[in-house]
């Protein structure tokens, strides 16, 4: 059990060819509370995992340091920082049994065989992997073998942290979300820190209590997801998160006021606008946009049934807004005006929210 | 549907595949159908042929010499995969994974697969020589009296030695091969599950490297069960006939003495014994893996 701080953390892969050095992830600071379930959220590519291999240990970062509990931890082992991690392939032990695969981690660690035993039938309880105890891990299915996965970074109960490297990838949609809806509720019964790094916005809101988004080796931001979703501080949070994500049109702030196509759109934020960005967007999430008698003309271009409501896409001027309209509603056609709701409609600067 | 869906027949294509039959036909059938023709005839000079049936079979399989060069096949050959698989496994592990010396070191692994095998003869030759080789001289240094040319032991001494000098690096290099291609994350994970080397080695480095443990055996049991040229030139099959193996037998009995009916049988039998033995160790070491 511990609190995780990272500190001036920066990690670089290597120097490119010509001197420059590419920050696989910015210097970032951050605190992971004892016993909290995180999602480290972002698309391939934005440093996700290297954040995770930073704290497991399998990765020395180039700047910062880590701590556990306020004890630096930046030099440890893996081991020696008692964590578990499962990875996004399954990894197995081919010559094992599911039953030796599952006490592996234990038995290096010279833990009594009565109780390598008792942990062991707890998790292939829990895994559904009972029957198989007895067979030669090899000869599983990739949902089988990624279970095993999951069990090992599971049977250890004094672990600081566990951590799930997107763990459910090769696993069918339908146990997806069975064995999500059971790391969660293992969350609850155990309390570990648990961190999970995903590019699936359903996973890592579904999952965890603070979702953390990244962008391009950065913490875009840290919430929960209803905070991602009713105040995103990043255009990019606003449109990697949700379904569809948030319109993001260019607009102007005049007085105060924010100006789109040429109209006065109310907002949240715009009186606090000092005038120093270079690009000013408007975002408002589908969500909060209405089809009114009077407000910003559009044109209706699209209407897609999605089931509960229907999703409407629209043009104004060189943009594209998309709303959603409930199910049986009617769409007019062609020239239409629509408004958006103040409370949820925010200027961002430079990607940034304006504070 | 009610397509007409009906497969055509084609003789035509046989006409693409002749001239696969025609050179597998010139290359192995035909000479080895010539040796079995041989074995069961006994050949005169003018193209003299007599039905001898399997006489020249029961021959080979009595006679003391043919039993005492097989033993000696047997028994370089069981010494030489004893050394090479682990060493060149052990060398494998070894060497670098990434960096600069990777290359370095596979060069240096490649050299001696390189050289010509009569020349690796030739070299280890002069290299035993008690007089002025240098690898004999050492030995005679060290007040062992060495001296391949008369001493069995020292010549079958030299014979493993160049042995393994010339054929290790192919294991290394298919070693080699079988643990980059393990992914990170096995390492990753057994880091994580606090294992030993020892552990990291005996469940995921030798599980990952079964394939290519079984291909590099057996390309050294075949191999090495029909050395000939680096033997030849070395030692001559001598002293005596001490370094005499299977292939070096033949020759003597075809070429040396011209009995080319016992040569042919000789040879079927040397052949069916390595077919069954290759056939023996590939069904053993991928018997697990059918259950």
């Amino acid at each position: 059990m511990a609190k995780i701080t990272l500190e001036d953390l920066r990690h670089t892969y290597g120097t490119m060819a010509d001197g420059e050095v590419v920050w696989a992830l910015r210097r970032m600071t951050l605190e992971l509370a004892n016993g909290g379930a995180y999602a480290l959220l972002g698309p391939s590519g934005c440093g996700k995992t290297t954040l995770l291999n930073l704290i497991s240990g399998l990765l020395r970062p180039t700047e910062g340091r880590i701590l556990f509990d306020s004890v630096d931890v930046t030099d440890k082992s893996p081991e020696e920082r008692n964590i578990a991690q499962v990875f996004q392939f399954p990894v197995i032990y081919d010559t094992m049994t599911v039953y030796g695969n599952l006490a592996f981690p234990l038995r290096n660690r010279g833990v009594p065989e009565a109780q390598v035993d008792t942990r062991v039938h707890e998790i292939a309880a829990m895994l559904e992997l009972e029957p198989t105890l007895k067979q030669r891990a090899s000869g599983l299915t990739a949902d089988g073998k990624q279970k095993i996965s999951l069990g090992r970074g599971l049977v250890r109960s004094d672990v600081n942290v566990i951590m799930f490297d997107e763990p459910l990838t090769v696993i069918d949609p339908h146990l997806k979300w069975v064995l999500r809806s059971k790391l969660r509720e293992l969350h609850r019964r155990i309390r570990r820190t648990m961190i999970y790094v995903t590019h699936d916005q359903t996973e890592a809101l579904t999952f965890a209590d603070q979702v953390v988004v990244m962008k391009d080796g950065e913490i875009v931001q840290i919430g929960t997801p209803v905070e991602l979703y009713e105040d995103p501080k990043h255009t990019f949070v606003g449109h990697f998160i949700g379904s569809p994500g948030m319109n993001v049109l260019p607009c102007q702030v005049e007085n105060g006021v924010a100006v789109f196509a040429g109209r006065q759109v109310e907002s949240a934020n715009a009186a606090a606008y000092r005038g120093n960005g270079k690009m000013l967007e408007l975002g408002v999430r589908p969500e909060f946009v209405r089809l009114s008698q009077e407000g910003i003309p559009v044109k209706i271009v699209k209407v897609l049934d999605a089931g509960r409501y229907q999703i409407v896409e629209s043009r104004a001027a060189d943009s594209t807004i998309k709303l959603l309209v409930r199910e049986g509603e009617t769409v007019p056609e062609g020239r239409a005006f629509v408004r958006f709701a103040p409370d949820h409609t925010r200027i961002y600067e430079d990607g940034w929210v304006v504070t | 549907m009610g397509g007409d869906v009906r497969k055509t027949v084609n003789q035509f294509g046989w006409l693409f595949v002749l001239p696969v039959v025609a050179l597998v036909a010139f290359n192995a059938v035909i000479p080895l159908m010539t040796v079995v023709n041989y074995s069961f005839q006994e050949s005169f000079g003018d193209n003299v042929f007599f039905w001898s049936g399997v006489r020249w079979f029961q021959e080979i399989l009595n006679s003391s010499r043919f039993h005492e060069a097989l033993l000696r096949q047997i028994l370089f050959t069981a010494i030489v995969l004893a050394i090479e698989v682990p060493l060149g496994l052990a060398i494998a592990l070894a060497m670098p994974r990434r960096g600069p010396w990777v290359s370095v070191c596979l060069v240096l692994m490649a050299l001696p697969l390189l050289i010509p095998w009569n020349v690796v003869g030739a070299m280890w030759n002069i290299m035993a020589l008690p007089e002025i080789g240098l690898l004999g001289k050492a030995i005679n240094g060290l007040g062992i009296p060495f001296n391949y040319t008369r001493q069995p032991l020292a010549a079958w001494f030299t014979v493993v030695l160049m042995d393994v000098w010339h054929w290790t690096s192919l294991v290394v290099l298919l070693c080699f091969a079988g643990l980059v291609s393990i992914p990170d994350a096995y390492y990753q994970a057994a880091r994580i599950d606090a294992a030993r080397p020892w552990a990291v080695f005996r469940y995921i480095q030798l599980p990952k490297l079964r394939y290519v443990l079984t291909i590099a055996i057996l390309l050294r049991f075949m191999d090495s069960f029909m050395i000939y040229t680096e033997v030849v030139v070395l030692t001559g099959g001598g002293p005596g006939n001490s370094t005499t193996f299977l292939s070096i037998d033949l020759v003597k009995t075809a070429l040396g003495q011209f009995d080319l009916g016992p040569a042919a049988a000789m040879s079927i039998i040397y052949f069916l014994i390595i077919l069954l033995l290759s056939w023996l160790f590939y069904t053993l070491m991928t018997r697990n893996e059918a259950r």
